[in-house]
């Protein structure tokens, strides 16, 4: 038990760093693919419908294995780390943006309309009036969001990046005799236990922000 | 190596993704069910066990799950195949999802049906599986289906248990042939080609659904 923690907890940082990173790449990512889904030009709906659409249709690894394996610009290839981090970016951009549509969809009307009356303009509007809004009602969907890709970024030892899942592998493999099913329960428990924190965390700064309200 | 002697292959793979699909969800739901009635069960023999079960399923990697199944519990005295562990590992983890989308699907069902229906003189049992159930499912409909979809997607995952689904035959093909980008975003398309109309029914369901019931 204490031997394959110590194995497990090795790749804790890079667990981290993959779902942190995938994490800032899709809620960055996720903003332009979500005002092309709502663009008023039908062509680039559809064009970006498409996207993310495909982005999604196709299961994660698929993504980690094109870009690790597939992508090559003359000897350039992207590292596994780096190929993880893309793929895992990719897909959550796609993801957050059909949430962060859905939050803008929950907005009433009215309050358009109202800003309209009052001689706003549609950037000060969206930016000032409907976007804050849209936010604190994704808040709890992007948490549930954020911990699937911390289950996700477990993928990224397919393409050889040492994060935890691959540690508990590894040392399964080398005390096939001693370890057993240990070092796997072990890599479950630490997800889990990252999990929790981050659960009641969201749920707190959940609560302040409709405080707010 | 000629790159269309493969295309068949993952043909082959794609049968082998659908029937772990098929397998996952069916078996996935009818045990989700069960941990659903387990955790909302008064009796906490039943409920702790079931509500351990769900967080465990939801909460650890899929990948973790069949690493565990088939490299983990051999080392318990069960040894299974790739495909049987394959199919064990990704119908627990569907059940674990499904169970608690059935339960809020359950609890959606207002009060007063059971009123209703205990005004009626109708039993414990039979008001839940005749009024309750019922109804509870039909709304759970549409995120049931959008769970099948996933699991679809995460049979990918059997691959890394050296079953020859779509995924496995993909990596055998690009290792024998080095076109990793043709074959890889071939498989991908055949994945999206139909994963993405499943996705497009599941809105249309929903949409459907959530007309109410007259």
């Amino acid at each position: 038990m204490p031997a394959s923690l110590t194995a497990v907890l090795l790749g804790l940082p890079l667990t981290l760093v993959v779902t942190a990173a995938a994490f800032a790449l899709g809620a960055v990512g996720g903003i332009p693919l979500m005002l092309g889904l709502r663009s008023r030009f039908t062509p680039v709906r559809l064009l970006v419908r498409l996207a993310v659409d495909l982005l999604r249709g196709v299961p994660t690894i698929v993504w980690l294995f094109l870009l690790y394996f597939g992508l090559a610009v003359g000897d350039v290839r992207l590292n596994s780390l780096g190929a993880a981090i893309l793929g895992l970016g990719l897909v959550a951009s796609a993801y957050l943006a059909e949430i962060y549509r859905g939050g803008f969809a929950v907005v009433p009307k009215g309050q358009t309309e109202a800003a309209q009356a009052l001689g706003l303009s549609r950037t000060t509007t969206f930016v000032r009036l409907l976007a804050p809004q849209a936010l604190r009602t994704v808040l709890p969907t992007v948490t549930t969001f954020l911990l699937m890709l911390l289950k996700d970024s477990s993928l990224a030892s397919t393409v050889g990046v040492l994060e935890m899942t691959a540690q508990a592998t590894a040392f399964s493999r080398q005390n096939v005799s001693t370890a057993g099913l240990t070092p796997f329960f072990v890599a479950a428990g630490v997800y889990i236990a990252i999990s929790v924190p981050l659960a009641i965390a969201a749920r707190v700064l959940d609560a302040r922000l409709s405080g707010s309200h | 190596m000629d790159l269309g002697e493969y295309l068949p292959r993952l043909g082959d793979g794609l049968v082998v993704s659908l029937q772990l699909t098929v397998i996952s969800v069916l078996l996935g739901y009818a045990v989700g069910l069960l941990f659903a009635l387990g955790v909302s069960s008064a009796n906490p023999w039943l409920r702790w066990p079931s509500v351990t079960l769900v967080e465990i399923g939801r909460g650890i990697p899929a990948l973790v799950v069949l690493y565990i199944v088939y490299y983990g519990l051999p080392s318990a005295g069960l040894l299974f195949d790739s495909f049987p562990a394959a199919a064990i590992g990704l119908t627990f983890t569907a059940a674990a999802y499904s169970s608690e989308t059935i339960r809020a699907g359950i609890r959606s069902v207002p009060a007063g049906q059971r009123e209703a229906a205990a005004a009626l003189g109708l039993g414990r049992a039979t008001t839940f599986r005749r009024v309750v159930l019922p109804q509870g499912l039909r709304s759970a409909i549409p995120a049931l289906m959008g769970l099948a979809v996933q699991s679809f997607q995460t049979t990918s995952l059997a691959y890394s248990i050296s079953v020859n689904e779509l995924m496995g035959q993909a990596y055998q093909a690009g290792a024998v042939t080095f076109r990793y980008l043709e074959v890889y975003a071939i498989t991908g398309l055949l994945y999206a080609a139909i994963a993405v109309p499943a996705t497009w029914l599941s809105v249309y369901a929903e949409r459907r659904l959530s007309h109410g019931y007259l």
